[in-house]
């Protein structure tokens, strides 16, 4: 019997290819993964890569050329608009095909398909804020104007064209590694990607259920003093002294208000579990001629985000007839968000305000198919929501929507398992919108008015549009759509058994805050307050105070100002807060209760030159000093708030204990003796020094070795495709705001003079995939703070040697 | 001789299945299989010709493909699954799991052609 032998070998053969043709664990399937033909290797583009291509396809109305330059930037030209917008897609998919399906995916709730098990909270939370919900209402807006429908249908048709095209071979390896599929997009993709960005930049910016914590337990005048709404040292987006116009709306407080509401004593145990980063923040700032050593007006830009690999932007320059616009683009949504054209520039910051709140919904019974609203049961909507799980069986979950919006936490969903609080969430981000038409007008607008119609119509995320013209004209507009608030409505969360505690309207467009040419010289965002108290709206929000007063007292000591000089403020590492808080430190101090160790490293913070450069020991003293003392101040007076609420700013530590050191927060509330500012500056940093040892010893003493700055790939796991350990200094309070993983994820400049002069960089590289050159070569020179010419390409280029590939589209059958 | 025309043509065949637009990625088993029940030769014999031919095919290929990328990718995948970064390890790595799939494939083909002479 040699039938046997055979049997088994082939049985073998079988078993191998089987197993390595399967995804065993968190391994990708090892065999088709390694294979040269066919896995990973496929993704290992040649040093020399030939770009160039001659592409025949369905649906693009006319010829169009794309001419890539030495860093793999497209200058589309298109005869048409419709075709522009497809070839964009196109491109967006040849280069970033992973991370415009992931973040979608991820967008709708389907992580888990992806990540397993341990999505499934995640998911559950994305679907019980509405983000499909929200799209979908996008979705709809998009398609009603024509215009904007054939736009984005363009965009779509081109992303699948590429997918279309794509053989497995060319598959980006994340797909490889993971095992899974690209799906084809559609434009509910498109408005996914956009709710993303409004919940990164709008959804992290209230603490309603922590807030509602912290006043069960302080009283209205002490939930003032923590939580200030207008901080003392605040220099606001529109100069002080602008004259506001009558409010348009005025609204009024319930007659419960005290009652039911600011007088309310209870606890909420729901807390989101995704809740934005702190720090998504930006700086923007605009130069007039005056100040100029060109006497033309420059534009300057850095969106403070998490950073990844591949970057979030998408360098690109876009040419039709009816429009020349050069700029960063979002992968997965059509046009050039921050960018410029042959007249104007333009740039976004976040508006930081709070524009979600919380309503308390009483259910008539378990099923959630009724809720009391105005005195009657009303009937919600059920939406039931299946979440696919890797490996999985399905999970279920079914969310109620109300008159106010979707309930987000309720008995079969909430971190504590409480159950006993049904919260229905109000989101600006909810409403029928259309924020990408916003970037199709703006990509074409030629002067102050064009701008500042084209911003009018956006919504959510509020974004501090920062403008500047060839005609010398410099604006700014804190743009978006945001509700009339009464006095501390919706700080905490409201009452939700009738309509009185809704929002009664929203402020009028033009009374958004705006400037336009002030005497001075120059505008400047940077997610502070737009405006001093003289405002006449409440307008709660996450505002950062200190990055905006060194802009300020930068711009505002400069004359002559050049391009270089704004490159050097945007690596610019002064630490105004620690400026305020060092006399302070160092006054209190007592030096004869300090260890050997501390008085050393006080002798460096002494010495230290207030920069927060990557070399600095004093930048990392100082932090770890200031954080211990901010907890010997806080730790026992927050700890009486269950579960949580937020610290005080530092910023409103630093003004509350300048203006008194006796502050009664010093005391710790468990000891019965009374501490003062001495013993704790002093024992704060006794404890850091300790700390700060270990890190010496461990060689981590200077600011950067400490903080470890570093870009991760969008799965944070692939560490072989992050970029760790970059020489930068800066934190989230300075304008070279570099944080752990977060910071300036485009650095932009534009000189408006003749010929558009324009510079940019951002942390990582056009091609999305880790295999190619062009995946993370600008990491280097965006730590070094240098910056990339940006060829603002005209027709008669078509021959420059700047265009080193040409990709040809024609119509194909 | 019959042991190198063995490897060489494992390899070939091997390759040209792997550029075949319907072929799935082990079809280089089944080409390797044929050249053993073509080429016959011992069990042990035909599984080291078989081995070596897709090492030789799966290692020289990867090794190609990464001298022109400057190894920038497989830096990056020896970080991830994981093999210290080394760029030769995974090269090795992928001619040992190809030929491996080779060899059992053409000693399946060598006991195949001996029970059918039979």
């Amino acid at each position: 019997m040699r039938l046997l032998p055979f049997a088994i070998s082939a049985a073998i053969t079988a078993g191998l290819v089987f197993t390595l043709s399967n995804q065993w664990g968190p391994m990708p399937p090892v065999g088709k993964f390694l294979s040269p033909q066919y896995g990973f290797w496929q993704n290992a583009e040649p040093a020399g890569e030939n770009f160039d291509a001659d592409l025949q396809i369905p649906g693009l109305k006319a010829k169009a050329e794309v001419f890539l330059d030495d860093r793999l930037v497209p200058h589309v030209f298109a005869g048409n608009d419709h075709d522009l917008y497809f070839i964009q897609g196109f491109l967006h998919a040849k280069f970033r095909l992973f991370q415009m399906d992931l973040q979608t995916k991820a967008a709708a709730g389907r992580a888990s398909e992806i990540a397993g098990i341990k999505a499934i909270n995640f998911d559950k939370e994305q679907r019980r804020l509405g983000m499909v919900y929200a799209a979908e209402k996008a979705v709809i807006e998009i398609e009603k104007d024509p215009t904007s429908k054939e736009l984005f249908d363009a965009y779509t048709s081109g992303v699948n064209a590429y997918i279309r095209t794509m053989t497995d071979a060319e598959m980006p390896v994340e797909y490889k590694l993971l095992n899974i599929q690209p799906e084809p997009w559609s434009n509910l993709r498109s408005a996914l990607l956009l709710k993303m960005m409004a919940k990164m930049l709008s959804s992290g910016t209230e603490h309603d259920l922590a807030n509602t914590n912290a006043k069960s337990v302080f009283l209205p005048d002490e939930l003032k003093r923590l939580y200030p709404q207008v901080p003392d040292s605040l220099v606001p987006i529109v100069p002080k002294g602008t004259v506001f116009e009558t409010p348009g709306i005025v609204p009024v407080a319930p007659a419960t208000a005290d009652s039911l509401y600011l007088g309310r004593k209870d606890t909420v145990n729901a807390k989101e579990i995704s809740k934005p980063d702190i720090n998504n923040g930006s700086n923007n700032w605009v130069v007039a001629g005056s100040k100029t050593a060109s006497g033309a007006p420059i534009l300057c830009n850095d969106p403070h985000l998490e950073l990844s690999l591949p970057s979030i932007w998408y360098e690109i320059q876009l040419v039709s007839p009816t429009s020349n616009t050069y700029g960063v683009s979002l992968p997965g949504s059509p046009f050039v968000v921050i960018g410029f054209n042959d007249s104007i520039a333009w740039g976004v910051t976040n508006a930081q305000r709070d524009v979600k709140d919380y309503y308390e919904i009483k259910f008539r019974d378990n099923s959630k198919q009724e809720y009391w609203f105005n005195g009657k049961w009303e009937k919600t909507t059920l939406k039931e929501e299946i979440i696919k799980v890797k490996g999985q069986a399905d999970v279920k979950d079914t969310v109620a929507y109300t008159v106010f919006g979707p309930v987000m936490f309720d008995a079969s969903f909430s971190n504590e398992l409480s159950g006993n609080r049904n919260l229905a969430v109000r989101w600006v981000a909810h409403d029928p919108s259309n924020e990408g038409y916003t970037f199709y007008h703006l990509n074409r607008a030629k002067n102050y008015d064009e701008y500042a119609a084209a911003i009018a119509t956006f919504q959510c995320p509020g974004q501090n549009f920062i403008f500047a013209s060839k005609t010398g004209d410099i604006g700014i507009w804190q743009q978006g759509k945001f509700p009339a608030r009464w006095d501390r409505q919706g700080l905490y969360v409201m009452p939700g058994e009738d309509s009185s505690y809704m929002w009664q309207g929203f402020i009028p467009q033009q009374e958004n805050p705006h400037a336009k040419n002030p005497e001075r010289g120059f505008l400047e965002s940077a997610n502070q307050r737009p405006a001093d108290s003289t405002y006449p709206y409440f307008i709660p929000g996450s505002y950062i105070t200190p990055r905006g007063i060194t802009i300020e007292n930068k711009l505002a000591a400069m004359s002559g100002i050049t391009v270089k000089d704004m490159m050097a403020l945007h690596g610019n590492y002064f630490n105004t807060l620690a400026e305020d808080i060092r006399p302070l430190l160092l006054a209190n101090v007592r030096e004869e209760a300090l260890h050997p160790e501390s008085k050393k490293y006080l002798q460096l913070f002494r010495d230290w030159d207030l920069n927060a450069s990557p070399d600095s020991k004093g930048q990392t003293i100082y932090q770890c000093w200031w954080d211990s003392l901010e907890v010997e101040i806080w730790q026992d007076d927050m700890a009486r708030v269950v579960p949580e609420t937020p610290w005080p700013e530092e910023q409103t530590t630093m003004e509350l204990l300048k203006k008194d050191s006796a502050l009664i927060y010093i005391d710790n509330r468990n000891t019965t003796k009374r501490e003062t500012l001495a013993e704790l500056v002093t024992t704060a940093l006794n404890k850091a020094s300790a700390d700060l040892r270990k890190k010496e010893l461990a060689g981590k003493l200077e600011w950067t070795k400490f903080k470890n700055p570093s870009v991760y790939h969008l799965i944070k796991d692939l560490k072989g495709f992050a970029r760790m350990g970059l020489p930068v200094g800066g934190n989230g309070n300075i304008i070279n705001a570099i944080t752990h993983s977060h910071g300036p994820s485009w650095r932009m400049i534009v000189h408006m003079t003749g010929q558009t002069e324009a510079y940019g960089v951002y942390p990582g590289g056009q091609n999305g995939n880790p295999g190619s050159r062009f995946y993370d070569n600008y990491v280097n020179q965006w730590a070094a703070g240098e910056y990339n010419k940006l060829w603002f390409m005209h027709d008669g280029d078509r021959s420059d040697k700047q265009v080193k590939w040409i990709m040809k589209f024609s119509t194909g059958k | 001789m019959k042991f190198l025309t063995a490897i060489i043509l494992t390899a070939l065949t091997g390759f040209i299945a792997g550029t075949l637009s319907f072929s799935p990625w082990w079809g280089f088993a089944v080409t390797s299989l044929l050249v053993a029940v073509l080429v016959h030769q011992k069990a042990g014999k035909a599984f080291l010709a078989g081995f070596l031919g897709i090492l030789l095919l799966w290692a020289g290929l990867a090794y190609w493909i990464d001298a022109k990328n400057n190894s920038v990718l497989s830096q990056r995948i020896a970080h991830i699954l994981p093999l210290n970064g080394n760029s030769l390890l995974l090269i090795l790595l992928t001619g040992v799991a190809g030929g491996l799939i080779g060899g059992f494939a053409a000693m399946s083909g060598s006991f195949l052609r001996a029970s059918s002479k039979k």
